[in-house]
């Protein structure tokens, strides 16, 4: 116990005589929250869109000037023809086209029924199925709209009609932020605990001064509790800045007790750090670790259902995330922050981080050799 | 001399990296209070041979107990007994002085008070007081071998192994480095010390010379100078190590 009091004073007077680390760990947090939810953001907007009215009438003028005043979309011009409105796409500067055929009025009055052609440039996936779907919603608007002018709805209909009403649980405006800042501190908190150390072993092995330890009676499992205590400590200062952030830049309040947050965090930072201490003990330069915790990042992070929804993945990849300890983090930060769920509701995301803590820690410490 | 004075023994150890042999079956004694010079030119195994018997290194055949201890089983009990220095410079770059001889001494276990009483004694002796909360990497190369040297005796061990302490270092510092090793050899520290300067195998009461891998000679410098009819050091060097087929 001695022998770590010694370890610790070492540690953290080398991390706070690292002007780097100092400002990685009070920056960074401050800096990726604020910027970062706001241009990562699943909402589309700007959709480019190129008009061919080859009507001219009132009609498709008040159609166009609903869906420009909708926001969502920019009107990348109008083109006397189909094949000219292409050229637009093709040039990369329409999204959309929207077609209204000649006697769009005349037929939507005489008639009663007129089709519209909307053409989308699939290249960005998400931006032209949700800006299809967009223009769609707005066109079956306008149609209501004109319906209720023409057609005296009669008091009772003779057919059904069924109103889907929804309403948001949990985040009732759909506000992205709340969603998003609590998934992206999530991140922030793992980055800056894995990468911190997974670099600090494998810097002591290439600077030499590790072979000192190693001749000395030292005892494996305080070593890498010397090593893993510091690196806690200052993920959860990163975790506390996050809250802060969050707090008031974005006025989310956990919903949920703070108590549970932080019993979650500090089961789970013993994981995460436990992993970087292992591939750090895998590993004879900084270089080499910093690619594996790159490989690994990435795999955590595309497969934590911060970006895509795991529910929606291929059983394979289902698989995978339960063995991701990102996905739990991510998991309780939205179900305690948002949600409000208790200790109770988070204990089995506790148990299986707890045994991955333990896991990772204990390989560590079998790997980290003192005698090669 | 008596058996039980024999702090290091050593018998055919052997280390392979796969097929290479980087020390082969070298056999010697060392005792207490003795200063063993271990000469060789580059490659020769020196290097490996010490990191073998500081438990460093797992041997790949052959005996060895390094203060009664083996090299196999009891690593961690000869490690509570030996100092070592190693080739690279590797105090904390980023520690001062001070702080370095506060961690080593609490690693090794040592009461407050003796870090209290060690730290004014070394500052004193190397008269580094002013310097004592400077940043390590701010010294001079011949001051950080000297405070190296001294934090690597702190814990005041049986033996203690240095590589090369002196590589490098300027002519008068060598000399104060290794009237610093005659004084720990007083005390009973028995020195182990690998070095390419044969002005200093001299200072040593007994050299081993080892040639790709293998010890070829150990004795007093004296009887080796009269062995090989060579004036000094240098010649029996050069004439044992012209032979070697390794090296760079």
């Amino acid at each position: 116990m001695r022998t770590l009091r010694f370890l610790l004073r070492k540690e953290f007077r080398q991390i706070f005589r690292d002007k780097s680390i100092v400002a990685m760990i009070f920056f960074m947090p401050m800096v990726q929250l604020i910027l970062m939810p706001l241009a990562a953001d699943y909402e589309v907007r700007n959709i480019n869109l190129s008009v061919v009215d080859h009507d001219k009438s009132p009609y498709s003028q008040k159609l166009i000037s609903k869906i420009i005043a909708s926001g969502y979309f920019r009107l990348a011009g109008y083109s006397a023809s189909f094949n000219e409105a292409f050229k637009l796409i093709e040039s990369d500067k329409a999204d959309l086209i929207l077609e209204i055929p000649h006697d769009f009025e005349r037929n939507l009055i005489r008639e009663d029924h007129e089709k519209l052609f909307v053409a989308v440039n699939a290249i960005n996936g998400t931006k032209a199925s949700l800006g299809g779907s967009y223009l769609g919603s707005i066109i079956g608007d306008f149609n209501a709209d004109i319906r209720m002018q023409l057609v005296t709805p009669p008091r009772f209909s003779q057919f059904p009609v069924i109103d889907v009403v929804t309403s948001n649980w949990f985040n009732p405006v759909l506000n992205y932020k709340v969603f998003i800042v609590p998934g992206i501190l999530a991140i922030l908190v793992t980055m800056v605990g894995g990468f911190l150390s997974a670099l600090n072993i494998v810097r002591e092995k290439e600077i030499g001064t590790i072979e000192q330890i190693n001749v000395t009676p030292i005892k494996k499992h305080i070593f890498i509790l010397g090593k893993l205590i510091p690196f806690w400590v200052l993920a959860n200062i990163v975790f506390t800045i996050g809250l802060l952030v969050a707090r008031f830049v974005y006025g989310i309040v956990p919903v949920g007790s703070l108590l549970t947050l932080y019993a979650f965090i500090s089961v789970y930072l013993l994981a995460v750090l436990g992993f970087g201490l292992l591939v750090s003990t895998f590993c004879d330069t900084q270089q080499q670790a910093m690619f594996i915790m790159f490989f690994f990042m990435m795999l955590f992070i595309l497969l934590g259902g911060l970006f895509t929804s795991i529910d929606s993945m291929p059983e394979w990849a289902k698989l995978i995330t339960r063995v991701n300890p990102v996905r739990y983090m991510i998991e309780v930060m939205r179900m305690v922050i948002l949600k409000g769920s208790n200790f109770a509701d988070v204990l089995p995301h506790v148990g299986i981080v707890s045994l991955m803590a333990l896991i990772l820690n204990s390989w560590a410490i079998v790997n980290y050799k003192k005698t090669n | 001399m008596m058996q039980n004075d024999k702090v290091i023994v050593c018998e055919k150890l052997t280390k392979r990296f796969g097929d290479f042999v980087a020390t082969n079956e070298i056999t010697f004694d060392v005792h207490k209070g003795e200063i063993f010079g271990f000469l060789g030119a580059n490659g020769a195994g020196k290097t490996t041979a010490m990191r073998m018997l500081c438990g460093l290194s797992a041997p790949s055949s052959g005996k060895a107990t390094i203060a009664g201890y083996d090299v196999y089983t009891q690593t961690e009990q000869i490690k509570k007994n030996i100092g070592y220095m190693s080739q690279k410079f590797s105090l904390y770059e980023n520690l001062t002085v001070l702080e370095n001889i506060e961690f080593f001494g609490g690693i090794y276990g040592l009461s407050d008070e003796r870090i209290q009483s060690k730290t004014d004694e070394l500052l004193h002796r190397l008269g580094l007081k002013s310097e004592a909360n400077k940043l390590v990497a701010s010294l001079p190369l011949g001051w950080k071998q000297k405070l190296s040297f001294s934090v690597a005796v702190l814990h005041e061990p049986k033996i203690v192994f240095l590589d090369e302490p002196t590589g490098g270092v300027d002519p008068v510092t060598r000399r104060q480095f290794w009237d610093m090793i005659y004084e720990a050899a007083d005390s009973g520290i028995t020195v182990f010390v690998t070095t390419h300067y044969m002005d200093e195998a001299e200072y040593c009461n007994r050299i081993s010379i080892m040639v790709d891998g293998r010890m070829e000679v150990l004795d007093t410098p004296t009887n080796l100078k009269n062995g090989f009819h060579a004036r000094s050091m240098d010649e029996v060097f050069y004439q044992l190590a012209r032979g070697a087929k390794r090296g760079d």
